[in-house]
């Protein structure tokens, strides 16, 4: 049974003024557990809205979502409930952070499900090394912190609640390479370790092409793709149409072969790039 | 439910009243409080609600709007009909217990009732009507002569357009952060007073470190391109009377002119 499915789903934004507008609409899909679902788009496609629907912050106009079958609108008690096994770290969610300590602040989702102490103690350390939030900082104002530094805290604040899906928007924006690069390890390493389904809204294509198994794309609140990071990289020339880039290696892979060399399709990271050209010169065909 | 805070809200649009100079729109509403005041008898009350219906109908801003607007004072409107049903000296109606009801506190109480909401939509009708900083801009102009008494005219209505231009930002941004920590369980809708007060903080604290972070940014922003005050500042869009504007205060003057004569006959 997929962990999450998303039915018939529209929102209209100011319904009823002159600031009227459909956000997304008709969105259907499902998402099995484990998956590591991309998902990208160009601002204002909807994404964002979209993810707000998974942990019924927003209501739909019109069609549902289900959460292990069950319909997360149902009743107050379960769009309230959803919002423990759904997840959802917002852009520069560092903004939210507003207690007195770190420890403080990573504990208050796991405080608000009403949790024992040990079990909030727990959940806080565990929290904070899957993000890589040393435990020195636990009493240090999170206000004192650096931005990545921050960043982490807050993503840990999410995932102290155990959710069944992570739902991150955009969760490297702002950051240097380096945090960026240990922030994704880091967020692998907790998807590996605890078995947990994450959904990754992003611009950064080499970043989502590297570490999702599949990608579902949008464009002025649709679908407009949704498969492995193989089939939506082979469709290139549609993905810039929607003003959307394909990662590097890609990019060079479709210029050697604008050239005339006969280098397969879907070529989206570094590692297959380098495999692709050292067979091609294996196999001795003439490349230049 | 914030989005529901209308204050200061401009409706973009191209009527008459969207056009009008903003210190026209400014001296009108005087001139309409005037008028209003003016009122007395069943007659100036109906000549105002058919004036401020008559505008309303101009400016195309919907209705809905006006009485969203009216929404938060409701308490206030509710009670004063009813201290002036009951409090009002006059020929008995209906007596209740120990309150007496007179046909002149229920006349009374309708007058109050109208007095208020069409104070209302004229000023909510002024901020539908035109954009934040043409309203700062024409008072800064109206206001101009008290410069010379030493006011800090610019100052007041830099610090105004300001603020009415980070309403909405401060709103979305509070939205923002209300959103994220429901992500988190945080709970606003339930509890005692206490309760739902303290569930506030987490609003409250994001909001004012990054309302003062905005502000540094801003000052900084402001300095970096040479502001210096209101000195030989020049503006992009020159305010200018044109011949609207004059009918239209003329027509401002002469509401409230008629009101002046129709309280002296006492209708």
């Amino acid at each position: 049974m997929p962990i999450l499915r998303i039915h018939g789903l529209t929102h209209q934004y100011s319904v009823g003024t002159p600031f009227q507008n459909t956000a997304i609409e008709g969105i259907d899909f499902s998402i099995e557990p484990g998956q590591f679902v991309g998902l990208i788009g160009h601002t204002g496609s909807g994404k964002s809205t979209l993810i707000q629907h998974l942990n019924g912050l927003l209501r739909p106009t019109a069609g549902t979502v289900y959460y292990e079958g069950e319909d997360i609108f149902a009743s107050k008690a379960a769009t309230r409930d959803v919002k423990f096994r759904v997840g959802l770290v917002f852009q520069y969610p560092e903004y939210q952070l507003f207690e007195e300590t770190v420890y403080q602040d990573i504990a208050f989702g796991p405080k608000n499900q009403k949790l024992s102490a040990e079990a909030v103690d727990a959940r806080v350390r565990d929290a904070a090394r899957f993000v890589g939030v040393e435990e020195n900082w636990f009493e240090k104002s999170p206000l004192d912190l650096s931005g990545g530094q921050k960043r982490r805290v807050a993503i840990a604040g999410v995932i102290a609640m155990r959710p069944g899906v992570l739902v991150l928007d955009e969760p490297t924006a702002g950051l240097d390479p380096e945090a960026r690069e240990s922030l994704f390890a880091n967020i692998e390493a907790y998807r590996k370790e605890t078995g947990s389904t994450v959904v990754l809204v992003t611009h950064s294509m080499d970043d989502i092409a590297r570490i999702a198994d599949r990608l579902i794309v949008m464009n002025a609140g649709h679908i407009v793709m949704d498969g492995t990071p193989e089939e939506v990289f082979s469709r290139a020339a549609e993905l810039e149409a929607i003003g959307l880039t394909v990662p590097e290696p890609t990019k060079i892979a479709m210029e050697l072969k604008r050239l005339g060399v006969p280098i397969t399709d879907a070529i989206y990271t570094t590692g297959y790039l380098r495999k692709a050209i050292l067979k091609l010169a294996e196999g001795g065909a003439a490349v230049c | 439910m914030l989005k529901d805070i209308t204050l200061g809200q401009y409706f973009p649009g191209d009527s008459v009243v969207h056009r009008l100079d903003p210190r026209t729109k400014l001296i009108w509403v005087i001139l309409y409080i005037v008028a209003l005041f003016q009122a007395t008898g069943p007659v100036s009350y109906g000549v105002m609600v058919l004036a401020t219906a008559g505008i309303v109908g101009l400016s195309h801003v919907p209705p809905k709007a006006l009485v969203k607007g009216l929404k938060p004072v409701i308490i206030i409107i509710a009670l004063t009909a009813v201290l002036n049903l009951f409090y009002t000296d006059g020929t008995p109606l209906v007596q209740v217990w120990k309150l007496t009801v007179t046909y002149e506190g229920v006349a009374r109480s309708c007058f109050v009732v109208i007095r208020i909401v069409m104070l209302i939509c004229g000023t909510f009708l002024l901020t539908y009507t035109t954009a934040p900083v043409a309203l700062t801009d024409g008072l800064e102009l109206l206001l101009g002569p008290l410069k010379k008494l030493k006011v800090p005219v610019h100052e007041m209505s830099m610090m105004m357009s300001m603020a009415l231009r980070f309403i909405p930002t401060l709103i979305e941004e509070t939205d923002k952060i209300m959103s994220a920590q429901k992500a988190r369980g945080a709970d606003f809708e339930s509890g005692n007073l206490i309760q739902r007060a303290k569930a506030l903080l987490p609003i409250l604290v994001p909001l004012f470190v990054s309302a003062f972070r905005r502000a540094d940014e801003l000052a900084i922003a402001m300095e970096s391109r040479c502001y210096h005050g209101g000195e030989g500042r020049t503006r992009m869009k020159q305010l200018q009377f044109a011949g609207l504007d004059y009918g239209a205060l003329a027509a401002g003057v002469l509401l409230a002119a008629g009101m002046i004569a129709l309280r002296v006959f006492g209708l």
